[in-house]
Order: C-alpha cells, then structure tokens, then sequence
C-alpha cells in the first residue's frame, strides 16, 4: 500500500497541473473568440473577390495571365501553417502529416517539391523527415495576423510562380469548422482555378476600366493574398479550438485523476486507523 | 424619392458599411468617377483616396486604400484594403506615418524594391491627411 505522504504529493502534483491546464483552456477560449470573429470578418472580402475573380476569369482566355496558365506538373510548393506551441491536441500533427505524405505522394509526379512554412511546429517535425525540401521558415507570426502578413507571402509565392521557380502552390492548413473541430485542408493555390458560375447570373457585359486584362492583373494576385490571409486566419483560430478542447480534457482527466487519488488516500487512512486501533485493543487485551 | 445605391464596403479585416445612399463618388484608376442610380455594370480599381458617398443631404468623405469597385443592378461593392470614415483618422497616426515614408524615401534609390512601398505608404499618409484636415 502506497504510503500516505507519497498520495497526498501525487494529488497537489496533480491538482497543479489542473490548474495550469484550466487556465490554458481559459485563455485559448478567449483568444478563439477574437480569432473566430476574425474568421467571420474576413470572409465577405474574400467571397466578394472570389465573386469578381469567377465571372471575369469566366470570360477570360485561360492565357490572358501567367497566373491562370497550368504549365504541367514540374516544380511544386507546398506553403504548410502549423502553431508556434504545442498542446493542442493533433493541430500540428495532422497538418504535418498530411503534408509529408503529399510530398511522398507526389514525389514521382514533380520533379521537385518544395516547402514553406508557417509556424515553428512544421519545422521541427519536418526538418527530422528525409526527402522534405525546407526552403523557408516564418515564426512566430500566428500571435498577430495582419493583412500586410499575409500580403508579404502571398506576394513571395506569386513572385516566385511567374517567375518559374514553380509550377504549382498549394496550401495546406487547418480550416476552421467550429469551436471543437477543425479539419486539415490542401487547396490548391496556383495556378488558379477559379469556380464555375453560371453564366445567366451576369446578365449585363461589364465595363472595365481601365481594361479588362489590367482588372484581371490586379486582381490575381489579390486572391492570393487574400486565400493566404483567409487560411492564416483559419489556422489561428482552428488552433485555439484545438488548444481549447484538448486543455478541456486534460482538465477533465486530471479531476478524474484527483477522484481515485483521493479515494486511494482515504482508503489507505482508514487502514493505518484500523491498524492503529487493533494494535491498542490487543495491547490492551495482552496487559490484562 | 428615387431609388437608392446599396453601398458595401469591406476590406479584409471587416465589413466597413453597408447602406443606402443617393450617390457615390470614387477616384477611379483613370480618374474620378460618379455612381448614380441605375449605372452600366461596371469593374474598375481604385487608387489611393477620397471616396465620398451622399445620403440625402449628409455628404459622408471615406479614405480608401488601393482596391476594386463593382457595381451592378444599383449594387456597388467596394473590396479596398483598408477603408477609414473621415471623422475617424487619426491624425497623430497619419502623421508619423508621413515622416517614416519621408525619412525612408531619403535613404532609398529609386530603383530599389522598398521604394515604391514607401512611396505609397507616403500617398496613402498624405491622403488621410488631407481628408482629415478637410472634413473636421
């Protein structure tokens, strides 16, 4: 029977890290509150310009903008978003995973894939992988997403696509479904595809100014900022969800944890009592 | 009373408004340009501005970053980048936004990359200047 000194040590140890777990989920749900509002106002911009995008790539020739042509399958990027931290649950092994099985998937289809990363947990799970082409590392970005972030990347990307350096982008990261779930996504970046429309919603031609193919020109690589921001966005509050709910549970498990504690150092006071009593009744009984 | 323009402004961070006005008038890429009830669909992008929108005899002054105007069926959605109400810039802001272009275009060749970032960051500080100035 374990002694009593060593139980009553184990239930502090553990109602110690209850606590740091609790208040972990605290934080994690107040920074997802801002993150999921975040989230909500981000997407009119993005649905507006996808809108726009759609009904000009539409009448667009698939050539009018290198960003439309697909050039085949030669050099590939993969841009993956995972979280500076850890303890959130498979956040950042679920990205991860799915990203070095890509890689391995499509090792024969490219001639080489290369990736980017976004958060400090893609590193250090893909720098240990063989055959994982590290090109670039950002950290410690997730904590404030601004536009201009997302901006920057997304004009790195679209530069080194015109360029040649690549043939193809795709992003993998954690969309945002709800507070407790969230799901690892690979979008395809560039070249763009954009969505059909139907073409009887736009009824009028348009007027352009100051063309139509200059429009396009901006526009593109908008999207791509935009998407990028959009799934930074996603990824940082999939990332407090996840952290949420996984502090959720560990607070849980460690309550339950306390319970048995508790119950075994019950148990095991009573037993040293009963002893103590016995010793003295048959002490007792011995003198007389 | 004739019909009215829906207005939408977002920019990526949230959506800035969303109301009925009489008139819109906007700096177009090839020059400023006015929306009316009933205007031709229309695709356009916008330079760094003043954007002004009318609701009756409230006349209401927007400085907009870079961005794109559609408009169609008396729906007109402006995407810009970032999109402040003249009565809200902050001009302390502004202006120390002025100075860091200033001084960093001091330093820069003009054929270097930062330049023309610079060089709109100073427009950009220069306009929410002026409408601020303006309109309080």
């Amino acid at each position: 029977m374990a002694n009593l000194k060593d139980i009553k040590k184990r239930i502090s140890s553990v109602k110690s890290t209850q606590q740091i777990t609790k208040a972990m989920k605290m934080v994690a749900a107040a920074k997802l509150r801002r993150a999921q509002d975040a989230v909500v106002a981000a997407r009119p911009y993005a649905d507006k310009l996808h809108d726009m995008l759609s009904s000009l790539a539409l009448r667009e020739d698939a050539n009018a903008h290198p960003l439309l042509q697909n050039r085949g399958t030669g050099r590939a990027l993969v841009v993956l978003m995972t979280a500076d931290r850890g303890l959130c649950g498979g956040f950042n092994a679920n990205v991860n995973k799915m990203t070095e099985r890509f890689v391995r998937d499509n090792a024969e289809g490219y001639e080489l894939i290369d990736i980017l990363i976004i958060g400090r947990k893609g590193k250090e799970y893909l720098k240990r992988r063989d055959g994982m082409n590290i090109i670039k590392v950002h950290e410690n970005i997730a904590g404030s997403i601004n536009y201009a972030t997302a901006a920057l990347i997304g004009a790195e990307v679209v530069e080194k696509y015109v360029s040649g350096d690549y043939d193809a982008v795709y992003l993998v990261f954690n969309a945002f479904q709800s507070a407790i779930s969230q799901e690892a996504t690979l979008v395809k970046l560039l070249p763009v595809t954009p969505k059909e429309v139907e073409e009887s919603v736009h009824v009028a031609e348009y007027l352009y100014e100051p063309s139509r193919g200059e429009v396009l020109k901006q526009l593109l690589p908008k999207h791509i900022e935009v998407q990028i921001f959009r799934a930074l966005l996603e990824s940082v509050a999939s990332e407090h969800g996840a952290r949420m709910s996984s502090m959720d549970s560990a607070s849980k498990n460690a309550s339950e944890m306390i319970g048995k504690l508790t119950l075994q150092y019950n148990r095991a006071r009573q037993a040293a009592i009963t002893k103590e009593l016995m010793e003295i009744i048959s002490g007792a009984e011995a003198i007389k | 009373m004739a019909e009215k323009l829906k207005l939408e402004m977002v920019t990526p961070h949230k959506l800035v408004l969303s109301e009925e006005v009489d008139e819109i008038t906007a700096p177009g890429a090839i020059g400023e340009f006015g929306v009316l009830p009933g205007h031709t669909p229309m695709l356009t992008t916008l330079k760094v501005g003043e954007l002004t929108y009318r609701q009756g005899n409230q006349v209401k002054h927007v400085a907009v970053n870079w961005g794109y105007v559609e408009v169609e069926d008396d729906n007109v959605t402006v995407l810009v980048e970032t999109a402040e109400m003249a009565d809200k810039i902050d001009l302390e802001r502004a202006r120390a936004a002025l100075s860091r272009a200033e001084n960093a275009l001091k330093t820069l060749s003009p054929d270097d990359k930062q330049f023309k970032i610079m060089e709109a960051a100073l427009t950009r500080a220069l306009m929410r200047i002026q409408i601020a100035t303006r309109h309080s």
